[in-house]
């Protein structure tokens, strides 16, 4: 993926809080939507509480705050396509794949080590 | 790959999943609340002690100074400053901050 | 080498933005360059010029000014995150039907492609948070 001869860096976003108790998840989207203008090889990690973001069944009517989720379901239309979920954090949540809203990679501690090392830029929110 | 972590290991997880995610031959640095995890003494003391074994453990000396804790160190940590934060920095190909 | 600065508290809050200042300095001090701070999530509110901190203690946000007006620096407050809390400058509060702006001198008020564009552009990124 290059965008004509201009630099391409390898970007993860590195999501670790849950939704709606702060902002963090939701504003971590709007960073990954804008950078898919930008042509560059973006990934999103989820670990520890950032699992969380991507189970289905959100309903925010109660808490009156807007709910965002299907906005991940979105992020292919952008090709954003490389979700990496952490199995361990799924786990210790009684988690599984089957919970979650979108196709994502479920990974191990040592290959999401292994892709954080990887990258050129990571952002934390 | 340099970490940084920020928050103490008795308030957060951040620490733990840090070490979790840190490959041998890595760089951890504590800063601000996280250098409560370079002391002697705490029952996070041992996990830090272990890290030593495979990665670079570092504490912002100003951070430590500021909350009277500079003369607790553990062993193996090295205490630095803003212009060696720099440096690490500069020295790693990324830097990850677990927040 | 250029280095990118990502500040994603406000103010006094979190120690987040004085780390990032103290660490920019440091950039500076050893002859490095600074592409840009991005202020995201409360991280904007560093971009207010209406605080009145008490005297015995930092001014955090007029040292942010002084420092990018001395040094050239680009001090960016992500629009959409300003928008949420109420950082304007002359002429979103004009867009915005509002009767007032806050926007701090030093700072401007951008989009968040400026943030992955810090990311592209600089050769090291650090992000300073909660």
């Amino acid at each position: 993926m290059t965008d004509e001869g201009g630099t391409v860096k390898k970007f993860m976003f590195v999501n670790r809080r849950a939704p709606y108790g702060t902002i963090y998840a939701l504003e971590s989207l709007e960073v990954v939507l804008i950078s898919a203008a930008f042509d560059q090889d973006v990934s999103l990690a989820f670990l520890d509480d950032g699992v969380y973001d991507l189970i289905k069944g959100q309903n925010t009517k109660a808490i009156e705050i807007k709910n965002f989720s299907p906005t991940y379901r979105a992020l292919e239309g952008y090709d954003i396509e490389k979700l990496y979920v952490a199995k361990d954090s799924l786990e210790e949540r009684g988690l599984s794949e089957d919970d979650l809203l979108v196709d994502a990679q479920v990974v191990s501690r040592a290959e999401m080590a292994d892709l954080m090392a990887q990258q050129d830029v990571l952002l934390s929110f | 790959m340099l970490h940084t972590v920020n928050k103490s290991p008795l308030d957060r997880n951040t620490l733990k999943s840090c070490l979790a995610h840190a490959q041998p031959g890595s760089a951890v640095l504590l800063i601000e609340d996280g250098v409560y995890a370079a002391l002697v003494g705490t029952s996070t003391s041992g996990m830090v002690q272990q890290a030593l074994s495979q990665l670079s453990v570092y504490a912002l000396g100003p951070d430590l100074e500021a909350r009277g804790v500079a003369k607790r160190v553990l062993d193996g940590v090295q205490v630095i400053d803003y212009a060696k934060f720099v440096d690490l920095v500069i020295e790693h190909k990324n830097t990850q901050s677990w927040l | 080498m250029k280095f990118g600065i990502m500040v994603n508290e406000g103010p006094y809050q979190h120690q987040a933005s004085d780390t990032a200042y103290q660490f920019a300095k440091a950039v500076l001090a050893k002859g490095h360059q600074i592409y840009r701070v991005f202020f995201y999530h409360d991280g904007v509110n560093n971009g207010t010029r209406l605080t009145v901190p008490p005297q015995d203690d930092r001014n955090v946000i007029n040292r942010w000014s002084d420092l990018a007006i001395k040094n050239n620096i680009d001090l960016v407050v992500c629009v959409a995150a300003a928008q949420r809390r109420g950082i304007l400058d002359e002429s979103e509060a004009k867009r915005h039907g509002k009767n007032a702006d806050n926007l701090a001198p030093g700072f401007r008020i951008s989009g968040l492609g400026q943030l992955v564009e810090a990311g592209i552009q600089a050769d090291r990124l650090v992000v300073f948070g909660d």
